[in-house]
């Protein structure tokens, strides 16, 4: 079944406190994974790695680079899960 | 029709010696960010390198080879006429012919040993050993010498923030021999042409020649696609050899993937759910990634320094530019 948005974001946080080790609160909507949460281009692979594996979501390397913030990747995720 | 007499070889192969160089000057990071705008914090944290070495005009890839050689030589206690063939796996050669492993093995006093260099960029020393151990049991040659060698500081970018940091020079030598006991696991290898854009060099030779480019030819890389390339698929190919080699995670002591990024090494670890007891090869810290050499060398140290030792169950996997790799279980010399 697939996962609704408060699901996603409950996900991400935590894959991003398990990688990070970022306190999952912190882990919102509006926030930019590299500027507020700490997470460098290398844990984003990770992150994305784990958010594949936990939504079954294939995250192409070219779409990486547009996932600036927690909703942009909540939002490819909603879009994109199967 | 005539009868051909096979050739006759050993039962089995395996490593009797390493050996290692890393040329004298020691290029901390500070030299690094004198041309990039970054810090030794951020290349620390996204790689692991605090120091690397730098060859000088006189540390050629002959000569750098020439002295881990004879280290590997000693190490293994033969003679260099004992020697059949010299395998040089190098991307940083300069000169396409002839190959440089011809002047190696004359200058170590090999016995007109068969020599060659072969081109499979950072999983080029798990080539050259497979390669090795074939020739060894189907009995074209009694021992073998494995070189990885590179003067990758030739060909980096040092205005580039993303990789002026990452490339360093030095030689990793290996002889291969006959072994009464398998001691070199089934080869885990392939290639990947299609991801060839994910790493290479900026401009092809001829095209920096013809069209007078200014800056030198320098190796690039789309760094996330490298990483995840890196990290979850070779893990998979690292557990294939694991399994290839009938050798459960309990069973093996140490871990020597290609030094390419300390970020790289952890994350293996810890997708492969290797045990505490395993000891893992970090010696990028200090030496950089020098592409082919890294694995031999990291080797030597490992045994140098006492965290390894001989007979030690070590998985060894080289990954990098084509995309291709390389992976195998080999117990320690």
């Amino acid at each position: 079944m697939a996962a609704t948005q408060e699901e996603i974001v409950a996900g991400l946080a935590e894959i991003v406190n398990e990688i990070a080790g970022i306190p999952a609160e912190d882990v919102q909507l509006d926030k930019s994974f590299t500027d507020d949460l700490d997470v460098d281009s290398l844990s984003m692979v990770e992150v994305v790695v784990a958010a594949e594996e936990r939504f079954d979501v294939k995250i192409p390397d070219e779409d990486v680079k547009n996932l600036k913030t927690v909703g942009d990747a909540t939002e490819y995720i909603l879009k994109h899960q199967g | 029709m005539s009868k051909i007499k096979p050739s006759k070889g050993a039962p089995y192969a395996r490593i009797v010696g390493v050996g290692g160089y890393r040329p004298t000057r020691v290029v901390p990071n500070e030299v690094i960010l004198e041309k990039i705008d970054s810090s030794d914090e951020w290349i620390r944290s996204r790689s692991g390198i605090e120091t690397r070495h730098w060859a000088s005009p006189e540390e050629t890839v002959a000569a750098m080879s020439i002295e881990a050689s004879g280290k590997a030589i000693a190490d293994a206690g033969i003679d260099a006429r004992q020697i059949g063939a010299v395998v040089v796996s190098t991307v940083s050669h300069f000169s396409q012919t002839p190959a440089i492993a011809t002047e190696i093995a004359d200058k170590l006093g090999t016995d007109k040993a068969a020599a060659f260099d072969i081109s499979a960029g950072c999983a080029g020393f798990g080539y050259g050993l497979t390669l090795a151990k074939g020739m060894i049991v189907e009995g074209s040659a009694e021992y073998v010498l494995v070189i990885g060698v590179e003067r990758l500081s030739d060909l980096t970018d040092l205005e580039d923030r993303a990789t002026a940091f990452l490339f360093g020079d030095g030689a990793g030598a290996v002889v291969v021999g006959p072994s009464r006991e398998p001691a070199i696991g089934p080869t885990v290898w392939g290639s990947e042409g299609d991801k060839a854009e994910t790493i290479k060099q900026t401009v092809p030779w001829d095209t920096y020649a013809a069209e007078g480019h200014t800056k030198f030819p320098a190796i690039t890389q789309e760094g996330q696609a490298v990483f995840r390339w890196a990290v979850f698929e070779m893990a998979k190919v690292a557990q294939q050899a694991l399994d290839a080699a009938g050798i459960t995670p309990d069973e093996l002591d140490v871990f020597i993937p290609h030094q390419a990024n300390v970020r790289i090494i952890d994350s293996m670890v810890k997708t492969l759910k290797l045990p505490e007891h395993v000891t893992v090869a970090r010696d990028i810290r200090t030496t950089g990634n020098t592409s082919a050499a890294s694995i031999p060398l990291a080797m030597e140290r490992l045994l140098a320094t006492g965290e390894a030792k001989s007979g030690d169950t070590a998985l060894v996997i080289g990954f990098g530019a084509g995309l291709v790799y390389a992976a195998t279980v080999v117990t320690l010399p």
